[in-house]
């Protein structure tokens, strides 16, 4: 039997562009999944499977084996910490920025700010190398809410197009980071699956590039 | 406090159960019986002592996972082990006190305040055999054998990887470019995730010559196969000591081919694992059963210094518990027992311990107990003679 291996992929809308991504290195689910509920999929190689999960799980997935590779963007991999992970290649695919926002034209902060967030360990760190100590306040979705009312001074959150800050009243301000999406593979895998891996990441390498082109 | 808090274990504290917890002792006997075969002699380093002996040497991860208690004797901070190799480098650097080759194993529970990962247990079984006072080829390929005997003696099935790298080659390479602490710093950040794309932006923004960053970049990608140590030897041509870490693992590589024919090489020149007390070759067993090392260890020639007496050392360590359930398929049947009658006879108990001699259980019979279910014979008085029958 040839050697498994596992490729575990973000669902949501960076799963809409690695497929492509996959199709051109070659890789390719024989069903479509976006019109399927299953997690596993089998692809045109037979010892290939992708797994469909949530972005913030696959480090978790890839860092203890139970993928072999993954496909995660950079501020899920900054908030879990590199550790046991490998990050070769950036997929220039879902780019955005991770930044601080508030209220639009709020003044600053004297003392202690409170930020709410789901990147707690980023926004610590974020803030701890301007020498500022903040109150986090962990939140799982929009965001924009907590300044309006009147929860948080000041949020940090993935910014696209900046249109949601706007239509909130709030705005961008300082610049985190810029995110995209990354192949990621654990370290594991790497030293016992290199001659299966090292080929599929040479290809994705290749199809970026072919891609910057266009 | 609930009646829950009383029996549940905190996370991550694991205890074994029957049959398993045989199971490990008798793995525990056989790897023991290995190391003795090999001439390493065991220790047995006590729980707990001073703090500053037990972080001596190693790496800031191993201060954090130490469990601290005062000594209320004294007022000094003790730590409860959580890595026995240091324990065993004050041994050799202080209690024996040879000149020579020292050979040492154990095998003893550690208390880990958190798991190294989510897949480890907060009180493993670490065994494992340290080489003091050779440094070399030779000394390195033994503790590799031995390593490889240990999984081969517990029983881990199916494929093992052999990883193989050098943190001389980093070390060398960072002295040569003449980096500072926060670049190197960065570049340690960057190479433990082979994350190329910010590697490549690192390198771009340091003052150096093309050749020392053409160098620093490459080191992301030096692993693979053993092509990997040919592409090293024409990168590094003219640096010395580089070349010399390469040979040096190139030898190793030969000898594992030599005496695990079967074994997998993985090379990996950027592996940076322990860096900060690892000061030449450091390797790690791999299974694709399990998402971790089974098994590791390295060089470490400094860490004697720390106790007065600078050693050259080598050595490996694992946890048993972790490699006996790697190695179980399926739960181990209880071995089958004789059911004895009461002990009311002298005959009796000179039938029973004959029967224990030759190694099978016997259990006595209680008053209103039920049979054991792991007794499937019986002991009979037959024509005054005591004879096993089918229970």
């Amino acid at each position: 039997m040839k050697e498994q291996l596992t490729i575990a992929l973000s669902k949501g809308r960076i799963l809409e562009e690695t497929l492509p991504l996959f199709a051109a290195a070659g890789i390719e689910p024989t069903e479509d999944i976006f019109k399927s509920r299953k997690l596993i999929f089998d692809t045109n190689h037979e010892n290939i499977k992708l797994v469909v999960i949530r972005a913030t799980d696959v480090p978790t997935y890839v860092e203890y084996g139970g993928a072999d590779m993954g496909v995660a963007g950079k501020d899920v991999l900054m908030e879990h910490g590199g550790a046991g992970l490998y990050e070769p290649l950036d997929l220039e695919i879902s780019t955005c920025q991770l930044r601080v926002a508030g209220m639009k034209d709020a003044e600053a902060v004297e003392g202690r700010m409170r930020v709410a967030t789901k990147f707690v360990n980023v926004t610590r760190e974020y803030f701890a190398r301007q020498g500022r100590q903040v109150d986090i306040i962990k939140l799982y979705g929009a965001m924009e809410l907590a300044p309006i009312m009147g929860l948080a001074d000041r949020i940090v959150d993935i910014v696209d197009t900046g249109n949601t800050l706007r239509a909130n009243g709030l705005e961008a301000m300082d610049h985190i980071a810029d995110i995209s999406s990354r192949l990621v593979v654990g370290q594991p895998s790497m030293k016992m699956k290199y001659d299966l891996i090292q080929p599929i990441l040479d290809q994705l390498t290749q199809a970026v590039i072919d891609k910057r082109g266009k | 406090m609930a009646l829950a808090d009383r029996w549940l274990l905190p996370d991550g504290m694991k205890e074994l159960l029957p049959p398993v917890a045989r199971e490990v002792e008798l793995v525990r006997r056989r790897v023991l019986d290995l190391f003795h075969g090999w001439g390493y002699e065991l220790v047995m380093p006590p729980v707990a002592e001073h703090l500053e002996s037990l972080l001596t040497g190693v790496g800031g991860d191993l201060g954090l996972r130490t469990f601290k208690v005062t000594d209320e004797t004294s007022g000094h901070m003790l730590g409860i082990r959580a890595d026995i190799t240091p324990q065993v480098a004050r041994i050799d650097a202080h209690r024996l006190r040879s000149d020579g080759v020292s050979r040492l194993c154990y095998c003893g529970s550690v208390l880990h305040t958190r798991a190294v990962n989510m897949l480890a247990s907060r009180n493993p079984m670490q065994i494992g055999a340290e080489l003091f006072g050779h440094e070399g080829v030779d000394s390195d390929a033994e503790v590799i054998a031995l390593m490889l005997d240990t999984l081969v003696q517990v029983g881990v099935k199916g494929a093992i990887n052999l990883d193989l790298g050098h943190v001389g080659v980093f070390t060398e390479l960072v002295a040569e470019a003449g980096l500072s602490e926060a670049e190197i710093a960065s570049y340690i950040d960057i190479l433990e995730r082979k994350a190329l794309p910010e590697l490549s932006q690192f390198v771009d923004q340091l003052d150096q010559s093309d050749s020392i960053k053409n160098k620093l970049a490459a080191l992301g990608t030096l692993n693979g196969s053993e092509q990997a140590l040919e592409r090293a030897r024409e990168l590094f041509a003219d640096n010395a000591a580089i070349l010399a870490a390469v040979d040096h693992v190139a030898a190793i590589a030969d000898r594992v081919k030599t005496a695990h024919p079967s074994i997998g090489i993985y090379i990996d020149l950027g592996e940076l694992r322990g860096y900060s007390y690892h000061t030449g070759v450091v390797f790690a067993a791999y299974s694709p059963k399990f998402g971790q090392a089974l098994a590791k260890g390295g060089r470490y020639d400094q860490i004697g210094a720390d106790f007065g007496r600078a050693r050259p050392a080598t050595g490996f360590s694992a946890d048993l518990k972790t490699l006996v359930t790697l190695a179980l398929d399926e739960v181990p049947e209880p071995s089958l027992a004789i059911l004895a009658p009461k002990m009311e006879d002298s005959s009796l108990v000179l039938a029973v311990a004959a029967l224990r001699a030759q190694g099978e259980r016997v259990v006595y019979e209680l008053d209103n107990a039920a049979v054991p279910t792991h007794c499937d014979r019986r002991l009979v008085k037959e024509n005054s003679e005591w004879t096993v029958t089918t229970l």
